[in-house]
């Protein structure tokens, strides 16, 4: 099932959109186990079990006999997806350009061009997503129809043509996983392309779109807060406020909201009203820049409705407050020039669920992560923390594989110690019933033989018994003896030895079809027997060199493992001690903003302090002197 | 206090469909406007750094997944050689929502493996994902597996089932798969390959 291939690939929290083969579907267990990683986000497990699955299916005389066969295109472009997923952009790049140039049907080549152009755009290589784009040609499949059209009009208002876009998206009638997205940039192409009026009524209209998840509410939250923001510019403050008062309260908009819904009834000089939004906002977090900003802006209200004595209150809160965040941002800059930051982030406990970079904010006693909701705000600091996080786990795998390593050497000195004493008396044992057996075999392959010549031929003789041939022996004996004597006794004895000779032949030759019968079942009885006997020795022999395969030339191989885990152990370490000191240079760099920023509230907040009080006092004054 | 310029250009559109809504934040920083007033020069470079690095990363990952590779390969030798392997696999119905809590195992009367299930793990079978929940050693011949499933059902009743199944080892490694169901008529569905 194709549905499967549906990972969007273009950010950093990416989810396979559907299950490709749930159920009965699945062909090949591996394939499904792999997948089962790569949906819980564990990309390199799911990588190297896919990985290895591929190889093997590729090695393969006969591939066409394998379960990866049913499976084989999903699972090429799995790869491609997982090292996307695990931010292995150049690899995916290759799997994918793999599919492009092998021999396969045209929707299959035109899916591997989408995603090929995928990963160029992500890459900001624009050109090559537009080549990539271009080679589509034909049948697309269905499921990426509208993911290719949206990608086209990303690509289009990248390159400045905004109109091309709009174009492309208003033929884009996607299922609702896509709906808010489309509607969204389709108001952004619009307000890029000039067509102002036209960009505020389609982002009403994706402001107001249904939305049942994650995703789609906070599109739509976005859409709310980009038109707010248009309106508000334009000088419309009513209908920027009622846009803006559409964004959810508990979402990740909702501060941003609540402040531009303050500033556009401040703007319509509503100062009452504006308090509403911000003395909610003043309440939330106070780490938030949004929250920070309406901190000032509460008290600007309250002096703009000459409530100078509240509003010097106000003032003094804030002062009260920046001061304080002041202090954190320092704290959190020296805790991160101690290396805490990096050791709170790699917290095993911290990352078991989605939201561990908010919950980190609220570690007590950890001033390090107090700014990181913001730190996170740079795609820099993303892409840095996602690679040492993956160094991380790199390290942890390997010094593990060093463990096991080290392991496996002691497994084989044991099996080694526990076999080689053995195994001498083993085989010694093992040749003597090896020389008895193939003598049998041997046996029974002669008397098949014979059997088979006295179907053209027969030999009754062959089939008498041990007594009957041991009366002809004795027979022939007493004839020899006899000689040609011509006596009377040997005539007579003569006569009777013949008797029995005649006797005998007589029942060999009346009896010899039922004894003929009779030694073919007896044959295929031991026929029986003789495959058991083989069955065993087979057996035997199996075990025999599983024996000494368990513990007979893994020496040069674990030498050579551990050679290669150990450099690479070396390179993550100093990957992860330059990635982490760029970490912690970018975290350092923003909160120095950060605090700049801080410092002029704190001064504006000083100076609101002492005007308040001023203007509150001449004001009192004014009334006394009345 | 001035109305400053709280409110700058608008946002770039959304270049993902389906992205959460931490990614959408992403966005919302650029209207802010105190990011921006970072050094240019030193962003730069910063970020051509940050690039470096990001292939280098890419470098080692490849590396480290061609090492698992191989290290996999001398487990599997080492410790489930193929003429006594015996590998069993969890997957969910299709459509099935039951919930799956624990799966217990038991060959030849030995318990092999005793599994509970996380969040993230059921959904992912819920998805189509299978678990390899057990690879060990078996000789060839008949085997008894025992299977407990225990779990709750969409509407909320306790699900509990335990089959039996004579499970035959060949020379080849052997796959099992579980196929478990809280609504068809065959909860645990065995299937051998």
């Amino acid at each position: 099932m194709r549905a499967g291939r549906r990972l969007i690939g273009f950010s950093l929290a990416l989810v396979l959109a559907a299950g490709p083969t749930a159920g009965g579907d699945l062909r090949d267990l591996y394939f499904g186990e792999a997948l089962y990683h790569a949906f819980q986000g564990r990309y390199f497990d799911a990588l190297q079990r896919l990985d290895t699955e591929v190889a093997l299916h590729r090695g393969l005389d006969q591939p066409e006999l394998d379960t990866l066969h049913y499976h084989i295109n999903d699972a090429e472009f799995s790869v491609g997806d997982f090292e996307l997923n695990y931010r292995m952009h150049h690899r995916a790049g290759r799997a994918i350009k793999a599919v492009l140039e092998g021999a396969v049907d045209e929707s299959v080549r035109n899916e591997a061009a989408f995603r090929l152009a995928r990963i160029h755009f992500q890459k900001d290589q624009l050109d090559d997503a537009q080549n990539a784009l271009g080679r589509i040609h034909g049948v697309v499949p269905v499921e990426i129809r509208d993911d290719v059209e949206f990608l086209r009009a990303n690509i289009d208002m990248a390159t400045g043509r905004p109109g091309d876009a709009v174009k492309v998206l208003q033929q884009v009638h996607s299922d609702e996983s896509l709906t808010g997205f489309v509607a969204y940039n389709l108001g952004i192409a619009l307000f890029e392309d000039g067509r102002n009026r036209e960009a505020i009524e389609q982002l009403d209209k994706a402001g107001r779109l249904p939305a049942t998840d994650g995703a789609g509410l906070a599109i739509r939250d976005k859409s709310n807060l980009v038109l707010g923001s248009m309106l508000f510019e334009s000088g419309d403050f009513e209908r920027a406020k009622q846009s803006l008062d559409r964004v959810r309260l508990e979402g990740p908009f909702s501060n941003q909201a609540l402040l531009r819904a303050g500033w556009a009834e401040e703007s319509a000089q509503q100062y009452d009203r504006a308090l509403v939004p911000w003395n909610i906002l003043v309440e939330r977090e106070p780490t938030d820049a949004a929250v920070q900003e309406a901190m000032l802006a509460v008290p600007h209200a309250y002096a703009s409705l000459n409530l100078h004595g509240r509003a010097a209150i106000m003032y003094g809160r804030a002062l009260e407050q920046f001061t304080k965040q002041i202090e954190k941002v320092n704290a959190s800059i020296g805790s991160i020039r101690e290396g805490r930051f990096l050791k709170a982030l790699i917290r095993e406990e911290s990352r078991q669920d989605e939201t561990w970079v908010i919950r980190l904010r609220t570690l007590p006693d950890a001033p390090e992560t107090y700014y990181l909701m913001e730190l996170m705000a740079s795609h820099d600091f993303q892409t840095a923390l996602h690679n040492y996080l993956d160094l991380e786990d790199l390290q942890s795998r390997l010094k593990a594989w060093q463990t096991s390593l080290d392991s496996f050497d002691d497994m084989i000195k044991l099996r080694s110690q526990n076999y080689e004493p053995l195994l001498p008396e083993v085989d010694a044992q093992f040749r003597d019933l090896d020389s008895r057996i193939r003598l049998r075999l041997e046996q029974r392959k002669h008397l098949n033989e014979r059997l088979q010549s006295m179907l053209t031929a027969p030999r009754p003789e062959y089939l008498a018994t041990a007594e009957e041939r041991s009366a002809l022996e004795r027979i022939a004996l007493i004839m020899k003896r006899l000689g040609d004597a011509d006596d009377p006794e040997s005539l007579a004895l003569r006569e009777r030895a013949n008797h029995l000779r005649g006797l005998l032949t007589w029942r060999l030759e009346t009896e010899y079809h039922e004894r003929l019968t009779a030694a073919y079942v007896h044959l295929n009885e031991l026929n029986a027997q003789v495959d058991a006997l083989t069955k065993q020795y087979d057996a035997f022999v199996r075990t025999r060199q599983a024996a000494t395969h368990s513990y007979v030339g893994y020496d040069v191989q674990i030498a050579r493992l551990r050679e290669r885990v150990g450099d690479a152990l070396q390179r993550v370490e100093i990957l992860m001690a330059r990635q982490g000191h760029m970490i912690e240079t970018v975290a350092i760099n923003q909160l120095d903003v950060r605090r700049e920023r801080l410092v002029a509230q704190q001064n504006q907040a000083r100076y609101g302090v002492a005007d308040s009080y001023d203007r509150a006092a001449r004001t009192q004054s004014g009334g006394e002197g009345r | 206090m001035t109305r400053r310029n709280r409110i700058t250009k608008t946002c770039k559109p959304i270049l993902a469909a389906r992205a959460i809504a931490l990614v959408l934040l992403l966005c919302l920083g650029s209207i802010h406007g105190w990011s921006q007033q970072n050094n240019q020069q030193q962003q730069n470079n910063q970020q051509q750094q940050m690039r470096g690095l990001d292939e280098q990363v890419q470098e080692i990952k490849s590396d480290v997944l061609g090492i698992a590779a191989e290290l996999n390969q001398l487990e599997e030798k080492l410790l489930y050689p193929s003429g006594t392997q015996v590998a069993i696999f969890v997957a969910l119905a299709k459509g099935d929502q039951m919930r799956l809590d624990a799966v217990r195992l038991q060959i030849d009367g030995q318990l092999v493996a005793h599994y509970i299930y996380s969040f993230k793990e059921l959904e992912a079978l819920r998805k189509g994902g299978v678990q390899r929940i057990y690879v060990g050693n078996v000789a060839t011949g008949d085997h008894k597996l025992e299977v407990v499933v225990d779990g709750k059902l969409e509407g909320g009743a306790d699900f509990s089932r335990t089959e039996r199944f004579t499970i035959r080892k060949e020379v080849k490694p052997k796959l099992v798969g579980l196929t478990l169901s809280g609504t068809g008529n065959t909860p645990i569905a065995l299937g051998e390959w």
